[in-house]
């Protein structure tokens, strides 16, 4: 068989294999049973201690949001002044200089977000400081804000009337200890010995065989790339990302860093059935995702082993698929698996350029992002899932003339309302500002700015429409992949990219916490014959409906504009 | 507000320590027992560092295996695609002047036997690496500039493949610098 199949198969595989008992222990860890990890225990006793935490004082859904944004409002303030004022602080042998405002705000909030879009070049836009303190920190507390966000609504789904939701920081903190941290170390000390640098080392140089002089970036980084994978985030050390050969040295490596991007995501939904003791929910729901998925990395597969009809056209061979933007130890078929995996789990790590791939990648990668639930990002990726549950749930109920119930409680319209206004948001926010960025582009192009509109795009045609209606899909997911021609380094990109992250991020988590919380304190409704089963196959099938129509009918129209007329207009 | 942002402050405060600041110090720590102790492996040659062993190199000169193109010209602190999609027309024009370029430089050579690799940029424009191909569509170039023997490029390559890991997964490749240091080697015997 075809050595590159045979590694996707491997990788996929071994993911799920992982996720299972994965997610068995992380329902045990949040249900407070032991687990071989206990000697934790009392270092987070002794980091309660010292914040002056008591985690027995159960919160209601109000008090967990309250807690959540007032310790991310704090982490952008330090964020943005941090990078502001970057080369004042220690831990710069590069000697690179502070960023712009603009691009500071872009990046504290791309961060915080868990979006990690990098509007700048690790290289030359970062210092080692500003990489650990700022952004390993932040990789590690954005995705336990996500983590704890759901570990509410898991609660709220578990427990009969109450409007005691367990303790945001108690959650916070074990997802770090527990999970982040532990398989961050595990992976980082793969990646360490396989070459990734770990050293705090400035530059190096050395003479080529050529006769070249070459300066070489490196830095302590095995630990960030580590945590960047495993929690969703994707920002990486160096400016091309896990397509450097220091951040992805092999092919080894690069089954190590694909199955961190997935396993997470995967895990959750164990996580769900084992904590709620409902496995066969989430069955259905792993069977949803795993059919978007699927269906997903088979079309942007395909598309990039095929190879570019546009190289074909000039005569050249492509025994190894389309290459433009791919690296030779990795292959088209595993560029394409990873950009699919990325996209799902609003990872935005790249192992390839994306500007660079076919356009029937480019559907399928911002599919995954205007969809964002298929496995989804970690914890995020189930509340946006949520959403679209309470949505079949009240759809369904209409159908067939039963009161819209999910677990026990009746779904109403005050929750219905939020819902819609959640699953709604997303293509506004993508939708509406691809428009705005368009207009401007297309009427005002010399306009008198540091970066002139018409210089933003690094292709014409539909293509170029393409990397703005990536952009605004992939902040508003909290993706960060980009399709890098784009120049998003200017007044314009970053604040607009920041403000899109900032409610693509915030919003989507308050709803969903919101909607469990005050499904949570409603009277619970015994299952009767009259109630409509969610733990079915039937209804897995009515969520894809939901998501499909939800995403499709708000969506197609720009993707047609976009990569969809590119594909056609590719000989 | 107060009483979530006190606990705030110091429970950031104490995760900077853990996270930002022993976690990674431990993995430098393990980082010194692996080849390259943290600092990246580097390749000597005639009792000098030559080249990072992941890192790709420019080699452009007829005498050496020609490395991938490169959007940064293999800038090592500065790594980017060039971020050309597929229906680009000046990217198209670029692509075809490196294959009349190659051919240029390696008569005897059609394109249908270039591998779009050898014309295309990677996606670090850092890529150390060519698929077997890559290496031995090259071979009667190095070896008339040489004056060696095919075959002595040919088993070259051969001993510089990479198979894929544990032999299953994942494409084979060749090492570029690896490949120009066996080359003038061979000069020297």
């Amino acid at each position: 068989m075809n050595t590159e199949y045979s590694g996707i198969i491997l990788m996929y595989a071994a993911s799920v294999a992982l996720a299972i008992p994965l997610g068995k222990y992380i329902a045990k860890v949040f249900n407070g049973e032991k687990t071989w990890l206990n000697f934790m225990a009392p270092l987070e006793r002794l980091i309660f201690k010292l914040s002056g935490i008591d985690t027995n004082k159960e919160m209601n859904w109000k008090q967990h949001l309250k807690a959540l944004l007032t310790i991310n409002c704090l982490w952008l303030f330090y964020t943005f002044f941090c990078l502001l004022k970057q080369s004042h602080l220690p831990l710069n042998p590069d000697g690179n200089p502070d960023q712009t405002p603009d691009l500071a705000f872009n990046t504290a909030i791309s961060f915080i977000t868990n979006t990690n879009l990098q509007d700048y070049s690790g290289e030359t836009g970062a210092t080692y400081y500003t990489q650990l303190f700022v952004f390993t920190f932040l990789h590690f507390v954005s995705a336990a804000t996500g983590f704890a966000a759901m570990m509410v609504v898991f609660r709220a789904m578990k427990d009969k009337v109450t409007d005691k939701l367990g303790n945001f920081w108690d959650y916070f903190l074990k997802s770090i200890t527990r999970v982040l941290l532990p398989i961050s170390i595990v992976v980082a000390v793969i990646l360490a010995f396989n070459g990734t640098p770990t050293s705090y080392k400035g530059k190096d140089t050395f003479i080529s065989m050529q006769g070249d002089t070459v300066h070489v970036s490196r830095g302590p980084a095995a630990a960030m790339i580590a945590i960047k994978q495993v929690g969703t985030n994707g920002g990486g050390w160096f400016g091309a990302n896990s397509a450097h050969p220091l951040e992805n040295p092999n092919y080894l490596t690069n089954i190590v860093e694909n199955i961190s991007i997935i396993l997470l995501p995967i895990a959750l939904v164990f996580a769900l059935g084992f904590y709620l003791n409902k496995k066969k929910l989430a069955w259905v729901i792993f069977g949803v995702m795993t059919t978007g998925f699927l269906i997903l990395a088979y079309t942007s597969i395909n598309a990039e082993v095929g190879g570019s009809p546009a190289m074909a056209h000039l005569g050249v061979s492509q025994p190894g698929g389309a290459m433009e933007g791919k690296e030779v130890r990795f292959g088209a078929a595993a560029s394409a698996f990873w950009g699919v995996c990325t996209t799902v789990t609003s990872n935005g790590s790249v192992n390839a350029m994306h500007d660079s791939m076919m356009p029937m990648s480019g559907v399928a990668q911002m599919f995954d992002m205007m969809i964002n639930a298929f496995y989804g990002g970690v914890g995020v990726g189930y509340l946006n899932f949520y959403i679209f549950i309470i949505i079949a749930v009240f759809i369904s109920g209409l159908m067939v003339g039963r009161t819209p119930e999910f677990m026990g409680r009746k779904i109403e319209a005050r929750e219905m309302k939020i819902a819609s206004l959640i699953a709604l948001l997303h293509p506004f926010l993508i939708l509406v500002t691809t428009a705005i960025a368009s207009y401007i582009l297309v009427h005002f192009p010399t306009m008198n700015w540091a970066e002139k509109p018409s210089a933003w795009l690094n292709n014409p045609g539909f293509h170029g429409f393409s990397e703005i209606l990536y952009q605004f899909t992939s902040s508003s997911a909290n993706n960060g992949s980009g399709y890098e021609g784009l120049g998003d380094n200017s007044i314009f990109w970053n604040v607009s990219a920041g403000v899109v992250m900032f409610l693509g991020r915030f919003l989507p988590i308050i709803g969903p916490v919101a909607i469990a919380g005050i499904l949570a304190n409603k009277k619970f409704v015994p299952e009767s014959a009259g109630t409509l089963k969610t733990d079915t196959g039937t209804f897995g099938v009515m969520i894809l409906a939901v998501i499909i129509i939800v995403a499709a009918l708000s969506f197609f129209p720009a993707l047609t504009l976009g990569p969809i007329a590119e594909h056609f207009s590719l000989k | 507000m107060k009483t979530y942002l006190l606990p705030s402050i110091k429970i950031t405060v104490i995760l900077l320590v853990l996270l930002a600041g022993l976690y990674p110090l431990a993995i430098s720590a393990i980082g010194k027992f692996t080849p390259g102790q943290g600092d990246g492996e580097t390749i000597t040659y005639k009792g000098r560092v030559v080249g990072y062993a992941n890192i790709g190199q420019k080699f452009t000169k007829d005498e050496y295996f020609n490395s991938r193109p490169s959007a940064v010209d293999y800038n090592a602190a500065g790594s980017a695609g060039s971020n050309k999609g597929p229906t680009n027309p000046d990217y198209l024009k670029d692509v075809e002047k490196r294959i009349t370029e190659f051919m240029k430089h390696n008569p005897g050579i059609k394109r249908s036997d270039i591998p779009a690799e050898l014309v295309t940029a990677s996606g670090s424009g850092l890529d150390p690496d060519l698929s077997p191909a890559g290496a031995q569509v090259q071979i009667a170039r190095i070896a008339h500039v040489r004056g060696i023997t095919a075959d002595q490029v040919n088993n070259i390559i051969t001993d510089n493949t990479e198979k894929p890991l544990w032999g299953i997964f994942g494409p084979a490749k060749v090492n570029v610098l690896k490949l120009n240091i066996a080359l003038d080697e061979l000069k020297k015997n």
